[in-house]
């Protein structure tokens, strides 16, 4: 047997590891197991849960009146279908053309008007980026028009505000409505948010050298009233996530009885005939959910019904064939006894 | 070192051959693994002449001549990398070097053509710039670090030879050339050769701790006839040729010219930089190689990189994942075309796309460049967006857990040695996860297994056994043997049991034949080494200690074993020895020594007697001692000792056999001559003294042999068998003999009694080939016989009686690198036992490249000394440990440690974790990274296939750094599976890693489908509940982005199995630090999506629809999982159970099944 004699052995600094329950990786912690019972459970919450607020997503949705008139087609008479967009294009013709409804069921004021465009792509890259959104609120970038052309300045160079293509293409339709042969005053205030009308409009910025160009795509401006005024502009720059969209036209304040007589008298301006896309016309009333969209209600019906069935099937497995949690003798060496040893 | 371990440790000097293709080849691969010895390239390198062109020439004391030509490096060294004007190219030069940043960088600049200009050009450079930023910062700070180290380094003081005065000079300024002064303790500043030191023969020690690791003291030799010069007095003139600068710090080539003489230098002749001069007053040197052509700086080179399996399985996927880029890439383009060619007469004046410019006066088109240029566009637009597809950030998401997990296992207290005060060392970083995945464990022994302190247990002496084991040291029959010199006591440092009956005949008796044997016996043990005995002094002032410093534990214990005989070796010079034999000084003048190397494998040294007469002393491996025994005499005594020899191994102990001769004066004279004109040939020196020394190494007389027990480190039995256990096949390579091979795997549990044993040794290929297949055919009969089917694969060798198969290194050699080697596997893979013994460093590897070859499993070798270092870089994991045999095999491992036995929490802990983190990780992260790119894509679908995105730029960019990175960061860092203590009891649920439970092809194509179905639900809620509405893309994509967002980290937290508080915080933490984002990015003007958050979650359908995305998305996710879990429960998921409700449990059900329970490791 060795061993070290009496040697002095110089006391060396211990490399040690110093003992923390972070660095043993001993923090306490909680440790959360996919048991039969929190399974079951969160299966049946989620069911008890999801089918009311569907159905009373549904419920609303279903309370929510709504009128659709497809005017595009309408509003072209025989001769004129033969070459819309001639018709459209062209300064001269009477656009104007009316139509009627008859309210169904009671609708509580405030009625939204909106304006539905189809097959329109909003959101196409193209033109999502043709704006400048500095030039819209502050007057002294009236000249940045980056990201603008080819509706950046006009023949004399001169910029245009606002410039770009979501700008010039503003829809110019207009609605007029008499109800029994009454007038309806519609509400054109406060249909944009708030915070573009204060941050992202400007009250200094007018418009200038707007929809003067050799090309007219929409609607004009009055050059009087600064853009944080210019609300149908805001909504439209608001640019739609979907290829078909509602934005708001106004409001009628006023409450529609059943079988009242709605008159609507449309000035068709906007050209949709060139690519396709149709034009709706929309009086809504809303919920707190929204419009009429039944999707949501029935989806959450669909969730809700899943998981009550996935918890009955959890439960009936569970009587069928339970496994006792955390027995040894199902692991995978103790259920082929022999193989080791 | 090559063929024996019984000298494990001899050659660490002298056998420069294998050290030479140890260190050689640490860059490139070595080819044959077989037959041709290890050293024969070296061999032909020490017979050449170094011709002038490849030589180095250096005029002593006169450096500036020598430096005539300014192609010697200085100094100073500078291991620093960037200056402040290099940094910022170099760094970024380097970090381009990785194939992730090209592709950022690609895609950056893509994105930096108008037209292509998907995102505003800050956000798309904010990724790369990001990485590049903190890679940087790391980097500026590591070399700030390697500076100021630099500097000290460069500054230190050296004695220098200038105008015939020493005189201090920084170390930055010394020159080749120079004459250095060395005090004692002082470092050498460059590499110098002895020119002189204060010992009259020339010696001086030194310690190469920094260099290679060792601790004991090395002897180097001035030359004699430069020993005599004192360059004070005179000025040396001289020129020494030398070889260029190498890597080898074991090996030098050279001569000197000195007075018209030429003199050869070697490997002792020569001090490198970083050792430290011990027990010589001062030492004068000529520098022959400065700053970075010193032999330590070439050396200075960081660990070899591996890559992890699961790295190169990830790479699969990831090319899967381009496929999909690609895939999804082409279908936006094909449609987008579709779509333009449909729409070619309306794009001219449709209003959201206007072709015409008008603006001009006259029509033409603008940012349209034909359809083919469009769809092109189209494309690299898509490429553009869905550049996550492929998970960049991922590559350093696995670095930052990596160094996490290494922070971890470095600080895990299991796994600290307090015997070598070392703390477990993580020196690769990309390979943690690969300690989970360990199907071969190859293990050297001596030193790995075993604690390589040796201990002497038996003597046979002129055919009489001897052993110590009998003594007792209750009895106080303690060897206490002293000698006194000048008044005081000496006595050696350690204790050794002894035999009574041998220490008596030892004392009284020199008369007879025996007390004879005996006497030469103790003399040999006591001569024939290269022990250095240093003086130390203890807190009695009279008496002092006697350190045995040397090479090899083997010759520390013969010696120590001899003085507790009374043959204490005292003093030790070049020239002579001397020996307190029973309070008697001898001196005895050493005439040669002939130092051990592996042909030989023995050593001897050749005494002269004050009388004049002359005796050779030999002592080696067995079998190179009895073909040179002289078989006429003694043959009872022979054969007597051949028995003992035969019991000592099968003890498990380290056997060496020792003989003698006396020289005639005729004998001696020729054997001066040639000895003489051996060890100044400048021609294969090495070559002609082993010829020399086989001369006369002939016709021993036997004296006997010693058995020297190499004790089992702690736990080592109860480590292998829980490796074992766990299915992971153990393979034991040794140097050492069969019988000792075998007799350890007994004591260390890998052979039972129960163990069929199929032992190959054989010296040729035919009768190789004829045992291996007598035992393929022997090991398939009890596999045929048992029907059991083999569902579980680590087990399939368990199941009959387990075999064990022992091979020896001649039959290896006849095997590796033939067709053998398919047989051999295959019947290794039936084994559950390989000893292999007296095998050759390359044949280690050789046998490590065989398996890996061949199977797609994970090997670890583990090993301790310079003959593992191949083995270790071969490998697909290399463990060193960092215990007595230096640290050579420590700087080529991927982790070191000081015992074997943490071999057990290192892969079942930490393994098992870093495994089952990081495949979760990277699923994960495919996962996160796909799902919001098909979210992307199918907005695409609706915007006339022009990749416009919904989701903002910003929010797009910060998504993989800010919004979802840090979960999975901190998850594969802390999470843990199951307890450390449940992964100690139950090592077979580390096979979860072998079967690649954690990460696999079918684990990613489940987690795609989910993730489609995700995405789905994501998109597609959302777009039918606001369809036909007046929303606006930015509300409805701040919707999708924070639906993206909480489902990805709800979906991380569902998988989550310990919640402690640091993940609490980082989940829920970048929920909150999303919102906040989301918040700060819709608050700013300019944005297009100003206030949209505000207004959309205004509304109830805004938060219907989240939640109901929430719960739709994971709810199949959610009952898959449970399904799978609670009916087709894997080891883990039982054992978790186990754990959680193992107090709740009812015990004493009808059943109860035995846990096979391993006692837990060693306690903290």
């Amino acid at each position: 047997m060795m061993e070290p004699h009496s040697a002095p052995t110089p006391k060396k600094y211990s490399k040690k590891p110093k003992y923390s329950k972070f660095s043993q990786q001993e923090l306490p912690a909680w440790k959360p197991i996919l048991t039969p019972g929190w399974v079951i459970s969160t299966f049946t919450v989620v069911g008890i849960v999801f089918i009311p607020v569907g159905l009373a997503s549904l419920f609303s949705s279903e309370s929510v009146e709504e009128a659709a008139i497809r005017y595009d087609d309408k509003c072209l008479n025989e001769i004129h279908a033969q070459n819309a967009v001639a018709f459209i294009k062209n300064d001269m013709t009477n656009k104007t053309c009316t139509t009627s409804w008859t309210v169904e069921r009671k609708m509580q004021g405030p009625i939204f008007i909106y304006y539905q465009l189809d097959n329109y792509y909003q959101n196409h890259r193209r033109y999502v980026k043709s704006r400048n959104d500095k030039q819209l609120v502050n007057p002294a970038s009236e000249g940045d028009t980056t990201n603008c052309y080819p509706q950046d300045k006009t023949n004399g160079s001169m910029p245009i505000v606002p410039c770009g293509l979501i700008a010039w293409s503003l829809f110019n339709d207009t609605y007029k409505f008499w109800v029994n042969t009454k007038s309806l005053t519609v509400n054109k205030k406060d249909i944009s948010w708030g915070s573009d009308r204060s941050h992202k409009f400007g009250s200094k910025v007018y418009p200038k050298n707007f929809q003067l160009g050799g090309l007219v795509g929409g609607a004009k401006l009055d050059e009087n009233i600064p853009l944080n005024q210019q609300e149908d502009l805001i909504v439209w720059m608001r640019t739609a996530a979907l290829p078909s969209f509602r934005k708001l036209y106004g409001k009628i304040e006023t409450n529609l009885e059943v079988n009242d007589l709605v008159e609507i008298v449309i000035e068709n301006n906007y050209n949709t005939y060139e690519f396709g896309g149709n034009k709706r016309l929309i009086l809504s009333t809303a919920t707190w959910i929204g419009g009429k969209n039944p999707f949501l209600g029935m989806a959450y019906l669909f969730v809700g019904g899943v998981s009550l069935l996935c918890a009955i099937v959890f439960i009936l497995l569970y009587v069928i064939k339970p496994r006792p949690l955390g027995d040894p003798s199902y692991l995978s060496w103790n259920k082929n006894p022999g193989i080791l040893k | 070192m090559d063929q024996v371990e019984n000298f494990p440790n001899f050659s660490s000097s002298m056998n420069n051959s294998s050290r030479n293709s140890t260190f050689g080849h640490s860059g490139s691969k070595p080819v044959s693994y077989g037959s041709k010895g290890a050293d024969s390239g070296a061999l032909s390198m020490s017979q050449k002449e170094i011709s002038d062109e490849d030589a180095r020439l250096v005029y002593v004391d006169d450096p500036e001549r020598t430096n005539e030509r300014f192609e010697f490096s200085g100094n100073s060294i500078r291991t620093s990398k960037y200056s402040i004007i290099t940094f910022l190219p170099r760094n970024l030069f380097e970090q381009f070097h990785r194939v992730a940043y090209i592709y950022f960088l690609i895609i950056a600049i893509l994105n930096q053509l108008p037209q292509l200009a998907v995102f505003g050009r800050g956000v798309s450079i904010l990724p790369l710039a990001f990485v590049l930023f903190v890679t940087a910062v790391k980097d500026a700070f590591e070399d700030w670090r390697r500076h100021k180290s630099d500097k000290v380094e460069n500054n230190r003081i050296a004695s220098v030879m200038v105008d015939g005065q020493f005189q201090g000079k920084k170390w930055k300024d010394v020159k080749v050339g120079e004459i250095v002064k060395i005090a004692a303790n002082e470092t050498i500043p460059c590499d110098i050769v002895l020119l002189s030191t204060s010992d009259p023969t020339g010696v001086a020690y030194v310690q190469t701790t920094n260099l290679d690791g060792e601790s004991n003291l090395k002897t180097r030799y001035a030359k004699q006839e430069t020993q005599a010069k004192v360059p004070e007095k005179e000025r040396f003139i001289g020129l020494i040729k030398c070889e260029k600068p190498n890597r080898n710090i074991y090996g030098f080539q050279g001569n000197m010219e000195v007075d018209g003489k030429r003199l050869s230098l070697g490997s002792s002749n020569i001090v490198l930089r970083g050792c430290e001069l011990k027990n010589t007053n001062w030492a004068v040197g000529v520098v022959v190689y400065c700053g970075h052509e010193t032999k330590a700086m070439l050396n200075n080179s960081g660990a070899p990189s591996k890559r992890s399996q699961l790295e190169t399985h990830m790479n699969l996927e990831i090319i899967m994942l381009s496929v999909f880029l690609v895939a999804l890439c082409s279908v936006t383009s094909v449609c987008a075309a579709i779509w333009l060619k449909s729409h070619k007469n309306e794009l001219d004046l449709m209003p959201y796309y206007r072709k015409l410019d008008f603006s001009e006066g006259e029509m033409e088109s603008y940012q349209y460049y034909g359809w083919g240029l469009e769809i092109l566009f189209t494309f690299l637009k898509s490429v553009i967006v869905f550049q996550v597809m492929i998970p960049i950030s991922l590559y350093i998401s696995m670095e930052l857990v990596r160094v996490g997990q290494a922070y971890f296992m470095i600080r895990d207290s299991r796994m600290y040695d307090a015997a070598t005060n070392s703390r477990f060392q993580c020196r690769a970083l990309n390979i943690n996860e690969d300690l989970g995945q360990i199907k071969y464990v190859f293990s050297d022994k001596t030193g790995t297994l075993t604690e390589n302190k040796m201990e002497f247990q038996c003597a046979s002496i002129w055919g009489v056994d001897y052993s110590s084991t009998e003594a007792s040291l209750e009895h106080g029959h303690q060897a206490e043997c002293s000698a006194q010199v000048d008044g005081k006591v000496l006595k050696p440092k350690m204790k050794v049991k002894v035999n009574q009956k041998l220490l008596q005949l030892s004392k009284n008796s020199f008369r007879n034949v025996e007390g004879k044997q005996i006497y030469d016996f103790f003399l040999a043990l006591a001569a024939c080494n290269t022990i250095v005995p240093l003086v130390v002094d203890t807190s009695d002032p009279t008496v002092k200690l006697i350190d045995y410093q040397g090479e090899s534990p083997d010759e520390q214990a013969l010696a120590y074993a001899a003085a507790a005989y009374g043959f204490m070796l005292i003093e030790r010079t070049s020239g002579h020895i001397v020996i307190d034999i029973h309070g008697k000084r001898q001196r005895f003048n050493v005439l040669g020594l002939h130092e051990f190397d592996s042909d030989r494998k023995r050593m001897s040294v050749i005494l002269g007697y004050t009388d004049n007469s002359v005796k050779l002393f030999v002592k080696g491996a067995d079998t190179s001692m009895l073909s040179v025994i002289d078989k006429s005499l003694n043959a009872e005594i022979l054969r007597a000792t051949e028995t003992h020899l035969h019991s000592y191994s099968s003890l498990g102990l380290r056997t060496l056999v020792i003989g003698m001769r006396d020289l005639s004066v005729s004998e001696f004279d020729q054997w001066h001559f040639a000895f003489e004109a051996a060890s100044t040939a400048l021609l294969g020196r090495a070559a002609l003294l082993r010829k020399v020394a086989s001369n006369v190494e002939n016709n021993l007389c036997i004296l006997g042999a010693t058995a020297i027990e190499d004790k089992l480190q702690k736990g080592v039995p109860e480590s292998i068998e829980s490796l074992r256990t766990a299915g992971i096949k153990v393979w034991v390579l040794t140097g050492d003999k069969q019988e000792t091979a075998i007799s350890i795997g007994y004591s260390s549990k890998l052979l039972t009694n129960s163990t069929t044993q199929i032992i190959i040794n054989s010296n040729n290929r035919e009768s190789c080939r004829r045992h291996l297949q007598n035992a393929l055919v022997k090991s398939r009969q009890p596999l045929a016989a048992s029907a059991v089917p083999n569902n579980f694969e680590g087990f399939s060798d368990a199941i009959a009686t387990p075999i064990a198969l022992i091979i020896d290194g001649t039959s290896l050699v006849y095997i590796l690198d033939s067709e053998l080697e398919e047989e051999l596997f295959e019947l290794a893979s039936r084994c559950s036992v390989v000893l292999c013994c007296r095998v050759a460093p390359l044949q280690k590897a050789g046998i490590v490249a065989l398996v890996k070859k061949r199977t797609a499993d994970m090997t670890l070798a583990i090993g301790d000394g310079a003959n593992d270092v191949s083995m270790i870089q071969m490998a697909d994991v290399g463990v060193g440990i960092s215990g007595q045999e230096g640290r050579q095999a420590v700087m080529a491992s991927d982790f070191a440690m000081g015992q074997f036995r943490f071999l057990v929490p290192l892969l079942f802990i930490h393994g098992h974790w870093n495994y089952q983190r990081l495949g979760y990780m990277i699923i994960y992260n495919f996962y996160r990274n796909a799902i919001i790119v098909l979210v992307l894509f199918w907005y695409v679908l609706f915007t006339a296939y022009t990749v416009t995105t919904a989701i903002n730029e910003w929010s797009s960019m910060l998504y993989s750094i800010i919004y979802t990175a840090f979960p999975t960061i901190v998850v594969g860092i802390l999470d843990k599976d199951l307890s450390k203590r449940i992964l100690l009891k139950y090592p077979q649920l580390y096979g979860a890693g072998q079967r690649r439970e954690a990460y696999n092809k079918k684990l990613f194509w489940v987690t795609m489908a989910d993730t489609f179905w995700q995405s789905i639900v994501v998109f597609f809620v959302p777009l039918f509940a606001y369809w036909g509405s007046t929303v606006d893309i930015s509300s409805i994509g701040d919707l999708w982005t924070l639906s993206v967002v909480i489902l990805v980290n709800l979906h991380l937290a569902m998988d989550i199995i310990r919640w402690n508080w640091v993940i609490h915080a980082v989940i829920w933490g970048s929920i909150v630090a999303t919102v906040i984002c989301v918040m700060i990015i819709d608050a700013i003007p300019t944005f297009s999506g100003y206030w949209a958050i505000f207004n959309t979650a205004a509304t109830g359908l805004f938060w219907l629809c989240l939640l109901g995305i929430l719960i739709a998305a994971l709810l199949p996710r959610f009952a898959v999982k449970y399904i799978y879990q609670y009916y087709y429960p894997s080891d883990i998921q039982i054992s978790r159970e186990a754990e959680k409700f193992a107090n709740q449990r009812v015990i004493g059900g009808n059943r109860q099944i035995e846990m096979y329970p391993i006692p837990d490791g060693p306690p903290r």
